[in-house]
């Protein structure tokens, strides 16, 4: 299978173009069947090359399957390639990808424009594929504005809703200013290198001298600009304004593009540039501090939403800030271990959020729930494992990908240590504040009274086909996390670690020791011990006294309306970005330029021509004598021509001599 | 023999007769005689520098011009028989139908 890896991101396309082509007339269960059958045959295909890469003796597989740019000494190709990284990532992406497919064919089974949902959908799988399997920056960056293309399209789904048809744009313009920079990276990259094939750049850089702390060399300027796409796709300060708002779209696609994969593709990016970014401390340093400020600034914004899916939006913006403290903190096998358990459980909340939704017939105001739990016991109960997944509660998931992260941020001593010590800090704080924010969530909606009509409101479990990737994401939530447990018991090594070392390198695989081992253990304690505050501060604020959340958000007024308007950075950036832009669109480009000048230009050519027929119209009076007098003037101007003229004049009077 | 500038002042006043006559005279078949006579003020001009030259290609294009005139004799007229049999008159002024 690994001769033949372009298969795999192949089956989403073929399913994608046969659902847009020929689905608009098929039954739904047609559809069902191309697009589940394109990305479980992808998966399938995926599995096999993986076990191939593992028959092989785990070494980096490359192919050059076709050439697509040649110019010079430039070759970009569609090279694909295999590595432990590309592991990780090709089964999240084929393996939830699928779990949601299926979901979305209950999830979506009323809705209109049914093909057009899975043929978008797979067109996501597709260059999501193409991203993760890339084997250099170019292809990369098909995958990565494919996807961004396929989220625009399903973040517009219903395009009719004005909301979603701007959250579309939204999140494609902010986008662009992300690639902007990523484009300008690779340039740079090139520039220095000569080629963007990872495997012969990485080469090359490796033994390179480093940037070092504070110096503006060409690896920090290249990883800072890298970064900056990275922070428009994976939303990140300061570009991370789209992401709420894309919650327009469908939950399947907010589970999908919007949590599991396309958003975590920029810490993909980061960790596969980690040798660039190992040559660039202040990049590495700039990377810490604006993964921990979003994770930390979201999670505040995530306290007060009450939009079920906005709170999982910021939550996941927040989580995100944590994979990008792991890779700047240099701990990148921590990041993509948390990027996989995130995939994993943040999908499973989105989907469960969805089947809430489902459920309730559309709402999905927090506060018009309250005591679901009886009536929807499976999806409360898998959106309960994937709360304590995210709250970093042990044995689930997100505990160890979590304790890695913090316990790495408390040792980087890149910035000194009290740089280390304030990034943990944060961390911390966020932790806190995660917890708080998803058991508020779980205890409005699933705990309390009930708060909606029940005349209005017919709540129903969601189908089977709603519910059963729901549970295989629940026992993913659940053991997702245990290939790092031996380390944490003292029993073996972290196989996480230890599997993506030959890439990230490192010696921690093989599990700390005593003093360290101590160090992760009390760390470890402290993080279960802040989340179990959270959970206790939610019960009291949610639970035991209801009214007092609203009391005290009373006598907080002024923190409480700007955590409620988002801290009002929408209307900050419509008031230095939008605003002058549009007033310098409207008055100079549009008014200016195209009314006055072009349109001028064009509309004064035809006026002036008007105005000239006009006059000489005058000329042809249809009086016959008048014509008779021209000729006569006409004979006489060539003449003149003929006598006066200095270029005319010689030949003609020549005849005279 | 005379001078050859008494042929061609002689010519530029036939010419500029015909040239006035065509101008301002209102009967269309005086103004075809005006063009008539302009092209005959042309073929005297033309002989006289022939002579004075004692080259032949001026009496050629005399011949040429007497060839092109009687053509233009026979569409002219043709055309003022018929405007004479439409609009009975022969007043230019009064074939104006294409006025503003």
């Amino acid at each position: 299978m690994l001769e033949y890896l372009w298969i795999v991101p192949l089956l989403p396309l073929l399913g994608s173009a046969v659902n847009g082509l020929l689905g608009a007339k098929w039954p739904n269960k047609m559809v069902n069947g191309v697009a589940i059958g394109s990305t479980g045959l992808s998966f399938l295909c995926a599995l096999e090359a993986v076990r191939e890469f593992f028959e092989s003796g785990q070494v980096l597989f490359h192919k050059e399957f076709f050439t697509w740019i040649a110019a010079g000494n430039f070759r970009a190709g569609f090279d694909l390639q295999m590595d432990q990284l590309t592991v990780v990532m090709v089964l999240v992406v084929t393996g939830v990808g699928w779990l949601i497919h299926i979901y979305a064919t209950g999830y979506m089974a009323h809705e209109g424009g049914y093909y057009r949902f899975f043929s978008y959908l797979n067109l996501f799988m597709f260059f999501m594929l193409i991203l993760v399997l890339a084997a250099n920056y170019v292809l990369l960056f098909v995958g990565w504005e494919g996807v961004g293309l396929a989220s625009y399209l399903l973040i517009g789904f219903y395009f009719l809703k004005k909301s979603a048809s701007d959250a579309g744009k939204k999140a494609f313009i902010v986008n662009r200013i992300g690639d902007f920079g990523f484009m300008l990276g690779m340039f740079l990259l090139f520039r220095t290198f000569h080629t963007l094939d990872f495997k012969t750049l990485f080469d090359q850089a490796a033994p390179m001298q480093a940037d070092a702390m504070g110096q503006l060399g060409m690896f920090t300027v290249a990883c800072l600009l890298l970064f900056t796409g990275a922070c428009g796709k994976s939303a990140q300060l300061p570009l991370y304004v789209w992401l709420p708002d894309a919650m327009e779209g469908p939950t399947p696609v907010s589970a999908l593009i919007h949590a599991a994969t396309m958003v975590t593709a920029g810490v993909y990016v980061v960790a596969r540039s980690h040798i660039l970014f190992a040559h660039a401390p202040t990049a590495m340093l700039v990377v810490a501090i604006v993964g921990c400020a979003t994770a930390f600034f979201a999670a505040t914004i995530g306290l007060v939403q009450t939009d079920i899916k906005k709170v999982l939006a910021y939550s996941t913006v927040s989580q995100l800030g944590y994979m990008f403290l792991a890779c700047g903190v240099g701990a990148f096998s921590a990041g993509i271990f948390h990027l996989m358990t995130h995939a994993f459980f943040k999908a499973l909340l989105f989907l469960a959020a969805g089947s809430v939704i489902h459920a309730m017939g559309g709402e999905q105001d927090m506060n018009r729930m309250g005591g679901l739990s009886k009536k929807i016991r499976w999806t409360y109960l898998t959106m309960l494992t994937a709360t304590l997944a995210i709250a970093g509660f042990p044995p689930f998931a997100g505990f160890f990908s979590k304790d890695s992260i913090l316990l790495s941020a408390f040792q980087n001593e890149n910035g000194g240590r009290s740089a280390g010590y304030a990034l943990y800090g944060f961390g911390l704080a966020t932790a806190l504040l995660t917890s708080f924010y998803m058991f508020r969530l779980i205890f409005l909606t699933f705990h309390g009274k009930q708060r909606y009509d029940e005349h209005k409101v017919h709540v129903h479990e969601s189908p089977r086909t709603m519910l059963v990737p729901l549970m295989i994401l629940a026992v993913l939530s659940i053991i997702g996390g245990w290939l790092a447990a031996p380390a944490m018991l003292g029993t073996g090594p972290d196989y996480f670690t230890k599997f993506l070392q030959p890439i990230f390198g490192g010696s921690e695989a093989a599990g700390p020791e005593g003093e360290a081992r101590a160090l992760e253990l009390t760390l470890a304690g402290i993080a279960v011990i802040t989340a179990l505050i959270g959970v206790a501060v939610a019960f009291w604020l949610y639970l035991k006294r209801p009214g007092k959340a609203d009391s005290l958000a009373k006598s907080m007024r002024g923190v409480y309306t700007t955590l409620l308007n988002k801290y009002y950075v929408d209307e900050l950036y419509a008031a230095i970005i939008v605003k002058p832009l549009l007033w310098i669109s409207t008055n100079v480009l549009w008014k200016a330029a195209d009314v006055a000048g072009i349109d001028g230009a064009v509309n004064g050519i035809a006026a002036g021509t008007t105005a000239i027929g006009d006059g000489v119209r005058h000329t042809q009076s249809g009086n016959t004598r008048s014509y008779a007098v021209w000729v006569v003037v006409g004979a006489l101007v060539v003449m003149a021509v003929i006598f006066f003229w200095p270029f005319g004049g010689k030949p003609v009077l020549g005849m005279l001599r | 023999m005379v001078p050859t500038n008494y042929y061609v002042i002689l010519s530029a006043i036939l010419f500029g007769l015909g040239v006035f006559a065509f101008i301002f005279k209102r009967n269309i078949i005086t103004i075809f005689m005006s063009i008539e006579l302009m092209l005959n003020a042309v073929n005297l001009a033309f002989v006289a520098f022939s002579q004075a030259l004692g080259k032949l290609d001026g009496q050629v294009f005399v011949l040429f011009v007497i060839v092109v005139a009687a053509a233009e004799a026979a569409v002219g007229l043709g055309i003022i028989i018929l405007i004479a049999r439409n609009r009975q008159t022969l007043n230019v002024e009064r074939v104006n139908l294409l006025k503003l």
